[in-house]
């Protein structure tokens, strides 16, 4: 709940007054506000927990975390909206 | 070390195992916070790792399972009204309340959607202008500046039908909390690493100064919390008690300010209730009075019903770090991640759901009769 994903800023866009980056997370690309790390830049690598960016770390840990993450299976809680069904009980 | 091999710094990673072990002179206690950090730990084998040198206990920081029931009810109360649309993070979806919980409630008609971001509500307002949404806001620190920012952004487009349904809580009271209990044993904290991106690690000294109680600001890899963990055994070993930055790549001293800033502007500090472990004086946010008009608690009606929870389960004590989940007696047989009892299984970041999952075959079911 707590984790912050990495993910790559492959554009920044102003959106209803809000700074809004396409980030890339693996082949998966997500809007993340960047309101909280206004030095962010596109090329830039930030963690973002819930949708917003809350920080910029650099491309190799960024990486590093990144497969490490997907190796433990969290990645589809973290990024996907859809739940899985509850299991018959 | 079957589940470390999967892991391609193994090799560094058995070398701290193999330091943290050498240092140790005692089995020292030590709690992570953080229910990811947990899950790494488990993942990988890593208490199997350390041997006797440490013994790994699990903090409350899960805030699925710390949500109460009673919001969890309220939620589901929510949900099944006909002009709300409840909104929440996947993961709340299979928490039960007393007696049902939001999936089911969804199943039946209730209008209950998952979003990844709170933004996600505050879109969902906007383009159904006849619906009140109501997002289901729980989480820790490193939620609550998104929240902020939804109710910021709710503001600024004049929306009039989206309302939070908060319950936030905050670690160092949590900690505060373990520290004063006579039964306490844990004796150094690896503190929770994108908590403490959003708000530094400040409240941290006043901890260490108060109980004397080395602090370690740790990530969430295998090596991070091994990392974390030699520097937690090698304060106690040299009498030490310091807050100390393991996660330098993420964390800074004066962490986020402008989320902490987003915050300050919406939320202010609050008592709060934790599930398992019951009422912490000011331990959570709450909306200021000037949001009240975002609040689903002054917007609706909402009945308070005090719940309890089932006599067998143990998490409060699991919680506080006293006992481990495999003490339990119902551990794996009448309690499980389907069905839960209580608050640590019912997330998987939870401490009973992480052991339930990674460490099942070490509990004899059968020898428990």
């Amino acid at each position: 709940m707590c984790l912050a994903i990495p993910g790559k800023v492959a554009q920044i866009v102003e959106k209803d007054g809000i700074r809004t980056g396409r980030v890339q997370f693996g082949g998966v690309t997500r809007q993340a506000c960047l309101d909280f790390v206004p030095e962010a830049q596109e090329g830039d690598y930030v963690m973002v927990h819930v949708g917003f960016a809350i920080s910029v770390v650099d491309r190799e840990e960024a990486e590093r975390t990144y497969a490490l993450l997907e190796s433990m299976g969290v990645l589809a809680d973290e990024l996907s909206p859809d739940p899985a069904p509850p299991a018959e009980s | 070390m079957k589940y470390l091999d999967e892991y391609r710094d193994a090799r560094i990673a058995r070398a701290l195992g193999a330091e943290i072990r050498r240092r140790s002179t005692r089995p020292w206690v030590l709690m992570e916070i953080c229910g990811g950090q947990t899950h790494t730990l488990m993942r990988y084998g890593i208490d199997e790792l350390l041997g006797d040198s440490v013994q790994l206990v699990h903090g409350p920081g899960c805030p699925v399972c710390v949500t109460p029931l009673e919001t969890i009810d309220r939620a589901i109360a929510l949900a099944r009204r006909p002009d709300v649309t409840l909104v929440s993070y996947g993961d709340m979806l299979r928490v039960p309340g007393s007696e049902t919980d939001l999936f089911h409630v969804k199943a039946e008609g209730g209008d209950v959607r998952i979003v990844y971001s709170p933004s996600d509500a505050v879109q969902l307002a906007r383009s159904q202008p006849g619906r009140k949404v109501v997002f289901f806001a729980i989480g820790f620190e490193t939620t609550a500046p998104a929240h902020a920012m939804a109710v910021l952004h709710a503001e600024r487009l004049g929306l009039k039908n989206f309302s939070l349904l908060v319950s936030h809580v905050l670690v160092p009271p949590a900690i505060r909390t373990l520290l004063s209990s006579p039964n306490n044993r844990v004796q150094g904290f690896i503190a929770p690493g994108h908590v403490c991106t959003v708000v530094g690690y400040r409240d941290y000294e006043d901890l260490v100064r108060e109980f004397r109680v080395p602090i370690v600001v740790g990530g969430f890899e295998p090596l991070d919390l091994l990392e974390a963990i030699r520097m937690l055994v090698m304060q106690l070993e040299e009498g030490r008690a310091e807050v100390e930055n393991q996660y330098v790549r993420s964390v800074q001293y004066e962490g986020n300010r402008p989320a902490q800033e987003a915050i300050a502007r919406v939320f202010e500090v609050a008592d709060r209730k934790w599930r398992g472990i019951g009422p912490i004086p000011v331990s959570g946010l709450r909306l200021k009075d000037k949001y009240a008009a975002f609040d689903a608690e002054c917007i609706f009606e909402l009945a308070t019903v005090c719940a309890e929870e089932p006599a067998e389960c143990i998490s409060a004590e699991v919680l506080l770090g006293h006992k481990k989940p495999t003490d339990c007696t119902a551990f794996g047989t009448r309690c499980t991640p389907d069905k839960p009892l209580g608050a640590p299984m019912v997330s998987s970041e939870g401490a009973c759901a992480a052991y339930y999952q990674y460490r099942r075959h070490l509990v004899s079911i059968a020898s428990r009769g």
